[in-house]
């Protein structure tokens, strides 16, 4: 979810790993020559085996016709067809929509109010800093616990509304097919809308005074500098956040299975909990792996011109 | 890092008087939005039944009652299984300290032989690494399984600690590349001259100066190991289960009289470890967060 | 102490040749410096000396020894760095016995080797405090500190004072001269500052685009520079190019310069140059420095026959304080003399100056090199 900030040019290692000076090395000089692509190299093979291998793998599965058990028969793309045949893959992805839009609309919204509102010298910045960002430090199983409580219609809110002495109160979303998904979007932005306002206020911070000094000094007020100069100067961070928060919603699965489960019926599901349900407990092997390579390609879709933009425009020290 | 308004004099008068109330007021409430499931939670693993029954969602108890937490650390049923939390909680410290530890022993090195003594190619094998981070694990869950069938690890701790040593190596690499790029080139060739190799360099200059990002990786691989729950429900089995798999099996019970109670005191001892962390060491968690998205 | 060879050394990146084939011979303890703007490859030639580049072709040696496949390490030689790239962690005592360190010295060996040289550098009591702890002039003695405890053959010198403020600078430029001088060590000193060129080498070497355009000691590369570029990088105000023709008055070899519609200045050389024959008549430069031009004194002019006198208007006039920077009109082209606070000279108006021709260099327009 990062992105290397460093020159991508061809400096110079220290000292030329790779040298052409004379073949007649021994083992041991050999050894140390290469010693770096020697470190490397486990880890490497590690990530070509188990990220690389793995999708390949997959791939396959999803063009055979696996059911409990891989099986390496290649019946075509029958996976993607049945998939797209099943009427509970398309709840889960207009849910992904659903979710998805509102999950990065009001955590992004949220998360730059916050970070101007907190750049005011705010006393007790730091604690409130510190209270609006804790939900990232904790699993979505432990807080939905919480929140399945706080929303459970008999017992949460809506109850908590109704003995204050408002009878009619309702707050069911969490029950009703319809609002479910919506319920998800409440939890998910509570979660990731703090890490937005982390990113903006770092930037905002990063935003040059003497170009705010200047903007006073012409006259314009505090919300014109913010909305006209400074919201504008730290655009590079809307599109990392909106990456951030893009594939964090495409993988979106402890969230789901804590709240929701799904439910009702399957009426919270996302594509996360529909691959795992076919997977592991419907022996639909290859349709699974076809729903995961529908979710592969959309993160890819979204991350891969987002870091070439950033490795190509990469300038940064 | 000031903040940006500092630059300009303070608004004086009554309408500012009033728009700054205004700006706490909003703060306040979003504090309480963002800290409405953790009061929760605490309030309620306190209280005894009757008083969840009786009382209301945000009440704080009234008599403070550990019961539900000793409860849930030592008799609650996970399935079948009434040892409490416990030991699925030991679980998560057998899986986390081994992966956290090799995981950010291979990022230094990495990141150390990808900046300090760079090779052909060395930018695109850092690409295709930083790269797997952002694809959804869902494409790897299935051959992973096989995988660790094979291996005779399925279901075991083990397998478990190879999962997330591998899939932490991005992350891991990636914060100690950020880092050692800016720390002078010069420094490796002086020590080159002065006689120190590779791994003398690595030891006696590159790591004690890794201090700052050391913490950032430690922080940030245990909370995600900690935190995981889709590896451990995917490759863990029965008593191998990582204490958020234990949770959630306890929360989604459906038998007998749903102890509310014992739920949330179990969801605070699953999200405790991290919650401590982040509490002590917030800013390291925050600066892993935000390394490298943004720029400058 | 030692000599140092590099015979046709070559540096390729890719298709991109970085060094050109550089011959470059030094006697021992000579002090050499590189100079050139940045690109020009010095540092790739000094890091290759060093051993933290490789040689693409070519060979260098220490005293005779080939050193292209040694390591760093083995190669007896120590290096200062631009950035003086003390090691953070360490104190500035472990920092200067690192190297000592590394091979294995006792501790006690470490102890007094440093001691001498904290001494020697009269840093004795930074000795404890980390390199964060030092002020800029501080870490660059620190810096010297670590190649000087070595005792190496060649001591390797990169930028070494470019991150010092201006005075510091010049002091340390001074303290690196004394050390030299006591010392007698071998130096290879990178800068792109023609004021620590020409103040410390003992031979300068400037490079341009991979090639050494010039080799030889400060004052001949000042007054005999071998092409336009050479005579352009060292001297400030840099040198005057004025456009004429190579010309014969008489029996003396001149150049004339002429102006828009006027009558063409005729300017006697002091000495003929080489092959005068072939560039008569042609269109050659005349190099002279601005301290060569100077205001018109009759009793010096007439005991030297190499002073011509000539009137020209005065367009701008710069005092320094030691000396007035003084742009002139000659013949259509702007020139550039340097005159006393004394001579009393008016913007605008004409006045006398003489040019010391002994002084003149001609250059071939095309080539650019000194005819």
């Amino acid at each position: 979810m990062t992105v290397p900030s460093s020159s991508y040019k061809a400096t110079a290692a220290p000292i030329a790993a790779d040298t052409d000076a004379p073949a007649r090395a021994s083992l041991g000089e050999l050894a140390q020559r290469h010693l770096s692509k020697l470190v490397v190299a486990p880890s490497f093979a590690a990530i070509l085996v188990f990220v690389y291998g793995f999708i390949l793998w997959t791939v396959y599965i999803s063009f055979t016709n696996s059911r409990m058990l891989p099986s390496y028969d290649l019946v075509g793309a029958e996976a993607y067809e049945k998939l797209w045949r099943i009427d509970r893959w398309y709840v889960a992805i207009e849910n992904l929509l659903i979710f998805g839009g509102l999950f990065i609309g009001v955590s992004l919204a949220i998360g730059i109010v916050l970070a101007v509102l907190l750049d005011q010298r705010i006393r007790g910045e730091g604690v409130l800093r510190t209270i609006y960002l804790y939900p990232m430090a904790l699993s979505f199983i432990v807080t939905g616990t919480a929140w399945k409580w706080i929303l459970n219609p008999t017992i949460g809110i809506q109850e908590f509304v109704r003995d204050l002495g408002f009878p009619n109160f309702t707050f069911d979303w969490i029950v009703q097919q319809d609002t479910a998904v919506y319920t998800l979007v409440i939890a998910a932005v509570w979660q990731s809308s703090g890490f937005v306002m982390a990113l903006f206020l770092a930037a905002l911070r990063g935003v040059d005074q003497e170009i705010i000094k200047a903007a006073y000094l012409d006259g314009a007020s505090l919300p014109r500098i913010y909305w006209g100069i400074v919201l504008p100067s730290v655009r590079p961070v809307f599109m990392s956040a909106f990456v951030i928060l893009a594939h964090l919603a495409v993988k979106s699965y402890d969230l789901v299975v804590a709240l929701t489960g799904g439910g009702p019926g399957y009426a919270s599901d996302l594509p996360a909990t529909f691959m795992y349900e076919m997977t592991f407990r419907r022996n639909q092997i290859s349709i699974g792996s076809a729903s995961a390579m529908m979710m592969l390609a959309t993160v890819v879709a979204i991350i891969v011109p987002y870091l070439y933009s950033e490795l190509k425009g990469g300038k940064r020290v | 890092m000031s903040s940006l308004t500092s630059a300009l004099p303070p608004a004086e008068g009554m309408g500012p008087r009033v728009a700054r109330w205004g700006l706490y007021l909003i703060l306040l409430l979003f504090a309480a939005y963002y800290l409405l499931p953790l009061v929760v939670m605490v309030s309620t693993s306190f209280k005894s039944l009757d008083e969840i029954r009786t009382g209301s969602l945000l009440s704080l108890p009234r008599d403070i009652s550990t019961d539900a937490w000793t409860y849930a650390w030592t008799r609650a049923c996970i399935g079948a299984d009434c040892r409490g939390m416990a030991p699925y909680f030991m679980n998560s410290l057998v899986i986390v300290v081994p992966a956290v530890i090799i995981s950010t022993l291979f990022g230094a090195l990495n990141g150390y032989a990808l900046t300090k003594w760079r090779f052909r190619g060395a930018n695109v094998i850092f690409a295709m690494i930083l790269f797997g981070s952002f694809l959804p694990s869902q494409v790897m869950l299935l051959p992973m399984a096989q995988t660790l069938g094979f291996l005779g690890l399925a279901g075991s701790a083990a397998g478990l600690i190879l999962v997330h040593v591998v899939y932490g190596l991005a992350f891991t690499t990636l914060f100690f590349r950020n880092y050692y790029v800016s720390i002078p080139d010069d420094l490796v060739k002086a020590a080159t001259i002065d006689g120190a190799g590779f791994f003398q360099i690595f030891t006696k200059i590159m790591v004690p100066l890794s201090l700052p990002i050391m913490v950032v990786t430690i922080i940030w691989q245990f909370t995600q190991i900690w935190n995981d729950f889709l590896f451990g429900a995917s490759f863990a089995a029965g008593g191998a289960q990582p204490v958020t798999v234990a949770l959630n099996n306890l929360v989604n019970t459906t038998t007998g009289v749903k102890q509310y109670n014992v739920d949330m005191a179990a969801a605070m001892i699953a999200g405790l470890p991290t919650l401590v962390v982040y509490a002590l060491a917030g800013k390291y968690f925050i600066r892993g967060l935000t390394a490298g998205s943004v720029k400058g | 102490m030692a000599t140092l060879t590099i015979n046709n050394v070559r540096k390729q990146y890719g298709n991109v040749e970085i060094l050109k084939g550089i011959d470059l011979s030094l006697t021992d303890g000579e002090f050499l410096v590189l100079l050139g703007p940045s690109g020009c490859g010095k540092s790739t030639l000094l890091n290759m000396i060093a051993g933290l580049e490789t040689i693409s072709a070519g060979e260098i040696r220490i005293d005779q020894r080939v050193i292209n496949g040694v390591h760093p390490k083995d190669r007896d030689i120590a290096m200062v760095f631009q950035s003086y790239a003390l090691y953070p962690n360490m104190t500035v005592a472990r920092n200067i016995g690192f190297s000592l360190e590394m091979r294995g010295q006792s501790k006690a060996d470490r102890d007094s080797a440093v001691q001498r040289v904290a001494k020697l550098l009269q840093i004795e009591h930074l000795l404890d405090r980390k390199p964060a702890q030092l002020s800029g002039g501080q870490r660059q003695r620190v810096a010297m500190g670590r190649a000087l405890v070595r005792d190496p053959k060649v001591f390797l010198f990169d930028e070494p004072l470019s991150n010092l403020d201006a005075k510091l600078r010049v002091d340390m430029r001074t303290e690196i001269k004394k050390l030299h001088q006591r010392l007698g060590t071998t130096v290879v000193y990178v800068t792109h500052d023609q004021i620590e060129a020409m103040t410390l080498a003992s031979r300068i070497a400037i490079m341009k685009e991979g090639i050494v355009q010039q080799f030889a000691p400060p004052q001949e590369v000042y007054e005999r520079p071998a092409n336009m570029y050479v005579a352009s990088f060292i001297g400030s105000p840099t040198m005057n190019f004025i456009r004429g023709t190579l010309a014969a008055e008489g029996d003396r070899l001149g150049v004339g310069l002429r102006s828009d519609g006027g009558p063409t200045r005729f300017l006697p050389l002091h000495e003929a140059p080489a092959q005068a024959d072939r560039w008569l008549g042609q269109e050659v430069i005349l190099g002279i420095r601005p301290e060569a031009i100077t205001c018109y004194d009759p009793t010096v002019a007439a005991g030297n026959p190499a002073l011509v006198k000539v009137g020209c208007p005065v367009n701008v006039l710069e005092p320094t304080g030691a000396d007035t920077i003084t742009y002139i009109q000659l013949c259509g082209q702007e020139v550039v003399a340097r005159i006393k606070p004394s001579d009393r000279m008016v913007e605008g108006e004409n006045a006398d100056f003489m040019i010391d021709m002994s002084r003149a260099n001609l250059f071939d327009p095309k080539s650019e090199q000194r005819i």
